[in-house]
């Protein structure tokens, strides 16, 4: 089983993630992740979509995905790309373990974004591995919650998902 | 000028030269239908069942490749649309169903016959919309009808809520513009046509999409230009002439023992506009191993999906053989054919006398030469695809992928009105019972419709496999209904005839046939008779059943 990331521009019209959360339910596709927000389009916006899978189910997906008439352009997010995401994290805190906290906070320059006489919240961007190692290095004072965005992407250099090459051109 | 939603829409459908829809009234479709019967340019039909309605579109749209329109209310009406949906969804049919919906005041307040048809035919449409502002009424409709016969068609619903079809705003009637078929470039073939050249024993594949492209003359040639066999699936059974010598049937679960052979023996599958569906390949792993795969089609996600394929090619198939035929060498008195012929004449002449059901369908075939053929589903349906001998395209609607029994009757209608033809369907007992009802909208409209009714008393093709693999445990599968299907027939104003002994098959199929007007034949065969060859599910074209006997 590997790990895709996917991104996708879509109309940003209602009803397009409900679209696109029903086709993998139905084709059983196991995603870890999806994440979706506006561009600088207003008529468009972009999904990042991370998946679990082998290559044949990367290949259907992106196919089907693509298929669908509000999905205008899909790629598959390079090796190299930029991907982050966020973490807001609460955790259990007094007086003795909060100093304890924002330390291990520094060492991964996370943010404390709220103080709290019984709780600390922290907030931390980077990649998923980094984010799984902080909340291993938290979980011993007490996780109260957490929330993560999931993955987001961007490719380097100068290149755009717009410029990706499209098969409904093709036919 | 100023219109309403309701005249708008009904100017998109003309823009589209819509001649002919399918439909039923209700509450919220009360402004739509009086703006058809105000404008009166558009034949409306009305059926005894959304459902009909929504399968006579389908046939529409699979006898002439126009797009079929049906309409419907919202609620109920709506919801009784989901079967033929789905069925014109699985068989790629471009269809543009219309349904009303609540005024936006009530939507989303569970008001009366208020359901959310776009969530409930999201993965049975290819697109759907809800349109909500009059402004978008007429763009939507328009795009509606692109969506649904461009690229991979399929059915497109657009649910236009109450206030939509009150309000007014500006409209002005547009001619669409003429579809586009990229032309396939060179390039992308290159490597298809080597292997097409290497490949000693190809067999040329077709499938649906070679009617949906209107590829037949492009197929003739290739077939001819390589002397390659050609074997067909359900969906693409016409697209190529059965009487061509090239040609050796249906292939797949019920296909010819001739097909079967040649498929095992080819080199090389020339697949064009098909899907290797389980029906076809049945094992997926074992369908193409050690041959070379060539696959032409529309939809990318077809590619590699069921069938890795050794080379693939993107686009209309009609512009891909154009591309493709001079690019191949031309092949003559190949070895391939010689023995795909001499497979084809030793089936011909094998296998146990005819069972009764069998001949009256091959009696039926002679005498509906220029006829359309619909069917049902079940043995009836294998039957029909297996004996009638289909020259042209578009002369056969059945449901292939989503195998909807009740589809038959709806589809007659559609293929009358479409084709302008003669229509046989041929159904059965356990089908007909499921939407017998549109007989009545056949006699209303007089349409030269013929059913064969192959009355086993039993649902035949599921007892088939309860023969095969439930040790014979019929399990609701005797019906034994006490209908007198001739009275039936008679009670609802169409001639009602019936097949009982040998004797009567000629004379009563040439009555039925002299009959310009909806005629039902029961054809009382035996519930024995089984569907032959069969490869069982999931197995290879070497296990194929020829020979059954009875214990």
């Amino acid at each position: 089983m590997n790990r895709y990331i996917i991104s996708a521009l879509v109309s940003n019209r209602s009803g397009v993630l409900t679209r696109v959360a029903a086709l993998f339910s139905r084709r059983g596709y196991n995603i870890e992740s999806l994440c979706a927000c506006k561009t600088e389009d207003d008529d468009l916006a972009r999904m990042t979509i991370v998946l679990n899978g082998d290559e044949y189910v990367l290949g259907q997906m992106m196919k089907q995905m693509d298929k669908l008439i509000d999905v205008k352009k899909i790629i598959q997010v390079e090796e190299d790309a930029v991907c982050r995401e966020l973490l807001l994290v609460k955790i259990k805190t007094d007086a003795k373990t909060r100093t304890q906290v924002i330390e291990i906070s520094q060492i991964f320059r996370a943010n404390v974004v709220d103080v709290s006489p019984e709780a600390t919240v922290l907030e931390l961007t980077g990649k998923p591995v980094k984010l799984d190692g902080f909340i291993t290095m938290l979980m011993p004072y007490g996780i109260i919650e957490l929330a993560r965005t999931g993955v987001t992407a961007i490719a380097r250099g100068g290149s755009c998902i717009k410029d990706a090459a499209d098969y409904k051109e093709q036919i | 000028m100023k219109k309403i939603g309701a005249e708008i829409l009904i100017g998109c459908l003309k823009e589209q030269g819509v001649k002919t829809v399918f439909g039923y009234p209700g509450g919220t479709v009360l402004d739509i239908y009086d703006a058809l019967y105000r404008d009166g340019k558009i034949r409306h039909v009305i059926t005894a069942h959304e459902q009909g309605a929504a399968h006579a579109a389908d046939a529409y749209a699979r006898t002439t490749g126009r797009t079929g329109v049906v309409i419907a209310t919202s609620g109920p009406g709506a919801t009784n649309l989901v079967t033929g949906l789905a069925t014109a969804f699985m068989d790629s049919v471009p269809v543009v169903a219309i349904t009303g919906n609540v005024g936006l005041n009530f939507l989303g307040r569970d008001s009366f016959q208020e359901i959310d048809i776009t969530g409930i035919t999201l993965p049975i449409t290819k697109h759907n919309f809800i349109v909500k502002d009059v402004k978008d009424l007429a763009a939507t409709v328009r795009e509606a009808f692109v969506i649904a016969n461009t690229g991979r068609k399929g059915p497109v619903l657009v649910d236009i809520l109450k206030n939509v079809q009150i309000a007014q705003t500006e409209y002005e009637p547009q001619t669409p513009a003429a579809p586009v078929h990229k032309p396939v470039p060179a390039g992308a073939l290159e490597e298809a046509a080597r292997l097409i050249d290497a490949a000693k024993r190809p067999l040329i594949m077709t499938g649906g999409g070679a009617i949906a492209s209107e590829a037949s003359a492009e197929l003739f040639a290739l077939a001819e230009k390589l002397d390659a066999p050609v074997a067909s699936t359900l969906m693409g059974l016409g697209a190529f002439p059965a009487s061509h010598p090239l040609f050796c049937g249906m292939m797949g679960m019920h296909g010819t023992h001739t097909a079967a052979k040649i498929c095992m023996e080819s080199d090389c599958i020339i697949a064009l506009g098909t899907r290797f569906s389980d029906r076809v390949a049945l094992n997926r792993d074992q369908f193409a191993k050690n041959k070379t795969v060539v696959q032409i089609d529309i939809d990318n996600a077809e590619i590699d999906k069921n069938v890795f394929v050794t080379c693939s090619v993107l686009g209309d198939l009609k512009e891909a053989l154009k591309t493709l035929l001079p690019m191949v060498g031309c092949v003559k008195d190949r070895p391939f054919a010689k023995t795909a012929q001499a497979y084809k004449a030793q089936e011909a002449n094998g296998g146990k006398p005819r069972e009764f059901g069998h001949k009256i369908l091959t009696e039926a075939a002679k005498l509906a030469r220029d006829c359309v053929v619909a069917t049902d589903v079940g043995q009836h349906q294998m039957w029909t695809a297996q004996h009638f001998p289909l020259e042209k395209p578009r002369t056969l609607c059945t449901s292939g992928g989503l195998g909807t029994m009740g589809y038959g009757m709806g589809a007659a209608i559609g293929a009358a009105f479409g084709s302008g033809k003669h229509v046989l369907l041929v159904t059965g007992d356990g089908s007909f019972n499921m939407n017998l009802n549109e007989l009545s909208t056949a006699v209303t409209e007089n349409l030269p419709i013929t059913v064969l009714l192959m009355n086993n008393r039993a649902l035949g093709m599921v007892r088939q496999w309860q023969k095969l693999f439930y040790a014979r445990r019929f399990s609701q599968t005797v019906v034994n209904k006490k209908t007198d299907y001739v009275k039936f027939a008679e009670s609802f104003g169409a001639t009602g005839l019936r097949i009982e002994t040998e004797e009567d098959i000629v004379p009563v199929l040439k009555k039925a046939f002299s009959i310009n007007a909806p005629v039902l034949v029961e054809c009382v065969i035996g519930e024995d008779e089984n569907v032959l060859p069969m490869i069982k599910p999931g197995q290879t074209y070497d296990t194929i059943i020829t020979e059954w006997e009875e214990k």
